[in-house]
Order: structure tokens, then sequence, then C-alpha cells
């Protein structure tokens, strides 16, 4: 177990380490994340009357899609310069690693999503920021980086990489982003647990079933 | 990777137990087509359009079972490295994609006739949905697969994780849109009762003609492949 926290410890460390020196997917989803939100404010015509009603979605959009950057990024580094095949010779389970990659395009996920509420508190007006928004973007993100690690691993791999990665995460994601956009519409009206205890339980569901799947899953992935 | 050659005489085998399979789906089809356009009583309030009903509910059922199928066949795949499991595992998918396909189709039209609409957001329709797009992109993930025996294990992976995401989606949408909209076996004629569940198995013998069909076809491919490899060397 100590083992095996040293090799997700150690990966995420790697990863952080080059991601802070580079900041290149980093700069990549945070411009990313501002361009949706600037497509989707002139296809809503976003305005005060009715941001209530789409700005959750339009996070969440914004949200989802730059996750799908995050995820893609996570493996075509090791890919494009053949050190996918060192990492996998780590001492521990296979496992370890996926576990890195999860911890690394999470942070990186989390970061940009932190980013973006003063961004929509500019131009939307809106206050996103709340303990329950908090507690919804970590579920929803964890969800998103534990299905997303393992098709982004399986993607690298194709010709079509970055154009696989979506049409596999979208739909299986779909139920987060519908508890995700709810529960923090509800956050946002003031509903407090009652409102988002119904999608909280679904998140958390749907984390601890990928979790464990994927980890188990990612091994099947990168077997040569 | 793997070597999938067989010896030629099986190949008799299957094909053999094709025909019979086909020959049962051929006529369950004619009897089938009997109960929905003559035997069973036109329904009150939509009228004929509802014999829809009796294509579109069981080939929707049917392309459930494909999928509970492709999650079954995905693991025995990576526990056996069978590849006869994933032969089976990829026809399943193929021809359920298609059954859904068609379930979609026929459902929207008596949509359209019934509820003045083609399409609701409800869990059912929500769920089939998404369920449809997911086995596109598996099959997508199978066709850019560099070797066949990547296609095999990135799809029974795919396989097993969509499988368990149906009951998430069917319960995300259900809290979002509690109504029931559709028609339930419940409050169904025995006549019609009849009918749905005599179409049910129709089609599903049917699915099982149309997987043997494919999978009979991908394991001809894998010969091909092999004996192009063994010549060439």
């Amino acid at each position: 177990m100590s083992r095996y926290l040293r090799v997700v410890l150690a990966i995420y460390r790697k990863d952080a380490q080059l991601e802070a020196r580079t900041r290149e997917t980093f700069t990549a989803m945070a411009v990313f994340a501002i361009a949706v939100a600037l497509i989707f404010n002139f296809a809503f015509q976003v305005n005060p009357r009715n941001v209530a009603l789409v700005g959750p979605g339009i996070a969440w959009a914004a949200f989802t899609f730059t996750g799908v950057i995050g995820i893609n990024r996570a493996f075509i580094f090791e890919k494009d310069r053949g050190t996918l095949e060192g990492l996998l010779l780590a001492p521990a389970g296979r496992e370890a690693v996926y576990g890195g990659k999860l911890l690394g395009t999470l942070t990186l996920m989390l970061i940009v999503e932190a980013l973006m509420v003063p961004v929509f508190l500019v131009f939307y007006d809106i206050a996103l920021l709340s303990w329950w928004f908090v507690g919804t973007a970590v579920l929803a993100t964890v969800g998103f980086a534990a299905v997303g690690t393992v098709f982004a691993a399986i993607a690298v791999h194709t010709r079509a990489r970055e154009v696989l990665l979506p049409l596999l995460f979208l739909p299986i994601v779909m139920p987060v982003v519908v508890a995700a956009v709810s529960s923090t519409a509800s956050a946002l009206a003031g509903e407090g647990w009652s409102g988002v205890a119904r999608w909280f339980s679904l998140m958390v569901a749907f984390d601890v079933v990928f979790l464990v799947v994927s980890s188990l899953a990612f091994e099947f992935v990168v077997e040569e | 990777m793997a070597s999938t050659a067989m010896p030629a005489t099986k190949a008799a085998g299957p094909g053999g137990w094709r025909l019979a399979v086909l020959a049962v789906a051929g006529a369950m089809m004619l009897v089938n087509l009997w109960l929905i356009f003559a035997y069973v009583p036109t329904e009150v309030s939509m009228g004929v359009v509802q014999r829809i009903f009796y294509f579109h509910v069981p080939t929707v059922e049917i392309g459930f079972v494909a999928f509970f199928v492709v999650f079954v066949a995905s693991i025995w795949y990576l526990v056996s490295r069978k590849p006869s499991a994933d032969r089976l595992a990829q026809a399943a998918a193929e021809i359920g994609t298609m059954f859904l396909t068609v379930a979609i189709i026929m459902g929207a039209i008596w949509a359209k006739k019934a509820w003045g609409t083609w399409w609701i957001w409800d869990n059912k329709l929500t769920t089939t949905f998404v369920l449809w797009l997911i086995y596109a992109g598996y099959l997508m993930v199978r066709a850019y697969a560099p070797t066949r025996a990547q296609a095999a294990r990135w799809g029974a992976i795919i396989g097993i994780i969509s499988f368990l995401d149906v009951p998430i989606v069917y319960a995300a949408s259900s809290i979002l849109h509690p109504a029931e909209t559709l028609t339930t076996e419940g409050g169904l004629e025995p006549a019609m009762r009849l009918a749905h569940w005599f179409s049910f198995f129709a089609f599903g013998v049917l699915f099982v003609y149309m997987t043997m069909l494919r999978s009979g076809q991908h394991h001809d491919e894998e010969r091909i492949d092999e004996l192009r490899r063994t010549t060439i060397e």
C-alpha cells in the first residue's frame, strides 16, 4: 500500500513539475474555458433575468469541455516521448500509474474551475462560490477524472486520439453533468442540503463505481 | 498477439445451427406479423398507430439485452482471453446498436402520432439515447484500434464501464423527469400482452441469428488475416 502511494505521488510530482514549468495544458484549458464562456454568452444572450437559469449549465458545459482537453493531455506527453513504457515498469501495480495520472488531471481541472468562478462573476454577474458548489465541483470532477483517465489511455493509442476521447467521455459522464448542473442551480438558489442531497449521492455513487472499475480496468488498457 | 487460427473442419458446425435459428426466426416473424396486424385489437385512444408498440418495445428490450450480452462477454473475454468471447461481444454490440437505431426511429414516429412530438427527454428515452451514443463510441474505438488484440481489450473495458453507467444514467434522468410517460406492461389487455411477448421472443431469435452470423463473419475475417500472414511469411 505504501509502495502504491509512493508511486502515485512520484508520478503526480513529476507531472506537476512538468506542468509548473511549461504551463502548456493549464494555459490551453484556461483560455479554452474562457472562450466557451464567450460563445455561450452570445448563444444564450445571457442577461440578469436568465442568468440563474442558464448560468449553471454554461459553467458545467465549460468545465466538461475543458476537462476533455486536460484529460486528453494526460497521456499524450508520455506517448509522444515514448516514456509510457518506462512508467509502466514502475515498481508497483499499474493502478498506481492510473492513480498518479488521475490525481494530476483532477488537480488541473479543479484549478481551472476555481479560476473560472471569478470569470463568471465578472462576465455574467453570477456568484457561484459556496460550500455546496465546492462540494459539487469536487464530486463531479473526481467522476470526470476517474473515467476520463482510462478513456484517455485508450484514445492515445489510436489513430484518432483527440477525436475519440470526447466520443467516449461525454455520453458516459452525462449523469455527472446533470447532477452537477442541478446541484449548482440549487446551491445558487440557496436550497441547502435538501436541494443537493440526491445529486450528491448520485455523484458519490458514480465516483465510487468508476474509481474502482477504472483502476482495475487500467491494467488491461496498457497491457502489452 | 495470440494466434487465432482454427481448424477448417469447424466451419460446417455453426453454419448448420445458424440455418436452424434462421428458420425459427423466419417462422416466428411471420406469426408475429399476423399477431400484430390481425390478431391484436386496435387500441382505443391511440388507434391503429399503437401497433408500432409491438415492434418498438421489443426492439428496445432486445437492444438492452444485447448490451447485457456485451457486458458478460466482455468480462468473459478479459478473464479467459478467448477470441470467441470477443467476437460475441463485438457482434452483439453491432447488432444491438442496429436494434436500438431502429427502435429509436420507430419510437419517434409513434411519439409524433401519440404525443404530438417526435421526442421527449424522459428517463427511458434519455437512457436509450445515451446508451446508443455510448455504443457508437464503443464501435468507433474498435474500428480505430491498431490491432485486433487491442480492439478486444479496449472494447471489453468500454463494454463493462458502459453497462455499469446505464443505471446511473437512468437514475439521473429519473430525478430530472420523474413522470412516467410510457405505457407499461400492467395496463395491457391479455391479447396485447401476448403479442408483446411473442414479438419479444421473435425479435430475440432474430437477434441471436444476426449475432451468430456477424460473429461468424468476424471469425472468417480473423482466419483470412491469419492465412495472409502465414502465406506472406
